[in-house]
């Protein structure tokens, strides 16, 4: 009997990177694709898999992997994917050798992002072909089909995941790994030096590919056509093909697993064997645009969201179906993510927000400030912008403006793209203060290493990148490290590198409180007759310290764990630790 | 078999994922096909949080819809309420009578909401001290694994089952505790 197991999406693509006899694999975590590498990394010794400081670096170590020979997997997050364009643009042309596939991990809704792209406009934009499983079993397969694909018309791939195909489990058929090997390698610099010549060449060569690719997937098993009642028809991909068959159980469907380029004949055949025919995909109008331009008659966007995450009731809306569901009137108090008790961050925003400083805020746990009571961030761009950004607030509006600003970075940001901002503040002259928040880890995706944290993928100990030492190698003179639980201290420093009109770093340092044994381990109380109900110690926006009907708190013994940041806070001595 | 729908809601770091795992392990024996659907990231920081299981002999959708749950597994007062339109009429909410406040509770902002077992009146509220029999088995964290137990005698699958599941899918230097969870909770209501 076949083994059937329950997998997530992203465990079933390391388990098809396994059996599909990929040998080089790498990534920047990023939810919701981290546990894909993480899988690998822990499951599959054949698979020399490692975290990259960023994913413009892991899908060039990828193409290099690719070029020589290795069949090669890459994973990032949707917006990871806008970090490894450029190499992207470019490897489209020069082809592959070894497959490579690269993992683009949507978030429709935005679980987890700072936007909801829909990544198949780059796979397009690419010119390279769009595979789309539906769930976890498929994600195998397809996976293993997709580096079949790839080398038969030398082309990357991009997979296309979504949160729902990532982070849903279901079951898959196990099989054994195919060893592969490596393919052939020889130079070839008409192929794989891109510079304009060549690339002239080469360009005409994506342009074939396109059309044969397209030719292929007319017969591909990717797509699957299921003819049922004729009224309704109902083009569609990925996981909304399961919300489909739950709402519509007796329409016919074409379910598209590569959904670039598009099988014309195959859509046309189908739309003319249906009365209506829809087109339901998340986000953008991807199929939809295509086939309208085609000039074939389809209902897409016209009743389905272009909008956020899909699911089964959002599907039978558009139908005029409705759910018959249990009233919940009241309105009831929201419970958004917050910093954790004893963060290692909280001290840090709450000087900033005593000083009453700008912040040029970035990507990572430490986004959460941006809620009230710390109300802690100005600006959240995209990875490393933080510094970059700074230092363009300082030369639209002067020094004056760079004194009351600064920049806020976790380790795992700076590594992954803030490095080159703070190279050109001193480059240009700039003044700005950063704050590096250094907890060790990379925390917000679930703990994973990173070049500062000297651990690997595969835990083996490594060279720990020097942040004091590499700031300072840029030409940055003014660089200081504090510890992030002592309040004052950071004060101080804050107050003291924002009056210097020069570039300084400061690192605030303490191993992130989730990470196992590194984290306080002591209790609070409260004296409440010392405690003069100013609410200062709210500001900090400790989950345990709590304020129901009283403006004396009181402590939640179970959520504190010591880290001391409010008993320094209080100004009347209200607060202390147990001893 | 029809679809059976269990929505698992809770506070990010309460272990609804676990509970997820452990269910669905018990579905992959006594069904043909199961599907769970999880979130992860920053909702896990303390937000609220929801996983979901489906069994049958077919399953498309890995997301529960609205009105269609049969089982609400509630780690929490406040979430069970939020998630409560997603129980079918005549569904159960097997809650934990645990109230952690959110934020802006923690804040003065707003109250906590009052009597919320008994604005559930449309369904079958069994309300389970989780947390003090996770505390008397010997870990706090282990309320996942309590109402687990309290879920596993409702459901009414063999109980070696849900041991196998358990064994599979907790840490061994935790399975003890574990074990003691899930009886106390098993061994609540007859």
């Amino acid at each position: 009997m076949v083994k059937k197991v329950l997998m997530t999406g992203n465990e079933a693509i390391a388990r098809g990177a396994y059996e599909a006899g990929v040998t080089v694999a790498t990534a920047y975590p990023g939810t919701p694709s981290t546990e894909i590498l993480e899988n690998v990394g822990k499951h599959y010794d054949q698979i020399s898999a490692e975290w990259s400081p960023n994913e413009k670096v892991a899908l060039e170590v990828g193409i290099g992997a690719a070029i020589v020979g290795a069949r090669t997997l890459v994973a990032m997050k949707h917006v990871g994917v806008n970090v490894a364009a450029d190499p992207l643009m470019s490897f489209t042309y020069t082809g592959v050798n070894g497959g490579l596939v690269l993992v683009s991990a949507d978030d429709p809704g935005m679980h987890s992002s700072q936007n909801e792209q829909d990544n198949r406009l780059l796979g397009k934009f690419a010119k390279i072909p769009i595979l789309e499983p539906a769930d976890s079993g498929e994600a195998k397969d397809f996976l293993i089909q997709a580096f079949e694909l790839s080398e038969k018309f030398d082309t990357p791939v991009l997979f296309r995941m979504t949160t729902r195909t990532s982070h849903a489990q279901s079951l898959v058929e196990l099989a054994e790994r195919n060893e592969v090997g490596l393919k052939p390698y020889q130079k070839n610099s008409m192929k794989n030096v891109m510079l304009p010549a060549h690339a002239r060449l080469r360009h005409p060569v994506v342009e074939e590919r396109l059309l044969k690719l397209a030719e292929f997937n007319e017969t591909s098993n990717f797509n699957k056509t299921e003819m049922q009642d004729k009224e309704i028809g109902i083009i569609t991909s990925g996981a909304v093909y399961q919300y489909v068959k739950e709402v519509l159980p007796t329409a016919s469907v074409l379910k598209l697993g590569m959904t670039y380029p598009l099988p014309k004949k195959l859509i046309t055949e189908f739309i003319a064997s249906v009365e209506t025919c829809y087109v339901i995909e998340e986000l953008e109008p991807f199929i939809e645009d295509q086939i309208k331009v085609w000039g074939l008659k389809i209902i897409g966007k016209e009743i389905f969201p272009l909008i956020g995450e899909f699911s089964p009731q959002i599907i039978a809306k558009a139908f005029g179906k409705e759910f018959s569901t249990l009233k919940q009137t009241e309105t009831l108090p929201v419970r958004p993510p917050v910093l954790c008790p004893g963060c290692t961050h909280r001290s840090v925003f709450y000087v900033i927000g005593k000083l009453k400083l700008r912040v040029s805020g970035d990507i990572g746990c430490y986004t959460l400030a941006a809620a009230p009571p710390l109300n802690g961030m100005d600006t959240c761009i995209c990875m490393g912008a933080s510094i970059s950004a700074a230092h363009g607030m300082e030369k639209a509006r002067g020094r004056e403006f760079a004194a009351g600003t600064v920049a806020v970075i976790g380790d795992s940001t700076f590594m992954h793209s803030g490095i080159t901002g703070l190279m050109d503040i001193v480059y240009n002259g700039g003044t700005s203060t950063i704050i590096i928040l250094d907890n060790d880890i990379t925390a917000m995706t679930g703990q994973q290493e990173n070049p500062a944290t000297g651990i690997t993928l595969k835990q083996q100990l490594t060279r720990k990148v020097d942040l004091e030492l590499l700031c300072r190698s840029l030409g940055v003179e003014r660089v200081r490290s504090v510890d992030a639980y002592d309040v004052n201290a950071i004060e101080k420093a804050i107050k003291e590198e924002i009056g210097v009109a020069e570039p300084s770093v400061i690192i605030i340092h303490r191993p992130c409180v989730l990470l196992k044994g590194k984290g306080p381990n002591s209790l609070v109380y409260i004296n409440q007759d010392k405690c003069r109900a100013c609410g200062i110690c709210a500001k900090i926006g400790c989950p345990a310290i709590v304020f129901k009907g009283s403006k004396v708190p009181i402590i939640n013994e179970n959520l504190c764990n010591g880290c001391l940041v409010c008993v320094q806070v209080c100004q009347f001595g209200a607060l202390g630790e147990v001893k | 078999m029809h679809n059976f729908n269990i929505l698992i809601v809770g506070v990010g770091g309460q272990g609804t994922i676990l509970a997820s795992r452990i269910i669905g392990a018990v579905a992959a024996e006594v069904a043909k096909d199961v599907k769970i659907s999880e979130i992860h990231g920053m909702s896990q920081r303390g937000g609220s949080v929801v996983t979901q299981v489906r069994f049958s002999d077919k399953v498309y959708s890995p997301v529960i819809a609205e009105g269609t749950a049969d089982v609400i597994l509630a780690f929490e007062e406040l979430e069970a309420f939020r998630w409560y339109p997603y129980l079918k009429k005549q569904g159960l909410m097997l809650m934990n009578n645990q109230e952690i406040d959110p934020m802006p509770v923690i804040m003065g902002k707003i109250a906590y909401p009052e009597n919320i077992k008994d604005k559930m009146s449309e369904v079958e509220v069994v309300s389970v001290p989780a947390l003090l029999l996770a505390t008397q088995a010997g870990n706090a964290k282990a309320v996942n694994v309590v109402l687990i137990g309290v879920l596993a005698k409702r459901l009414g699958f063999e109980k070696f089952v849900w041991q196998k599941a358990l064994k599979a899918n907790v840490p061994a230097k935790f399975l003890n505790v574990n074990e003691e969870a899930f009886d106390l909770g098993y061994n609540l209501y007859e």
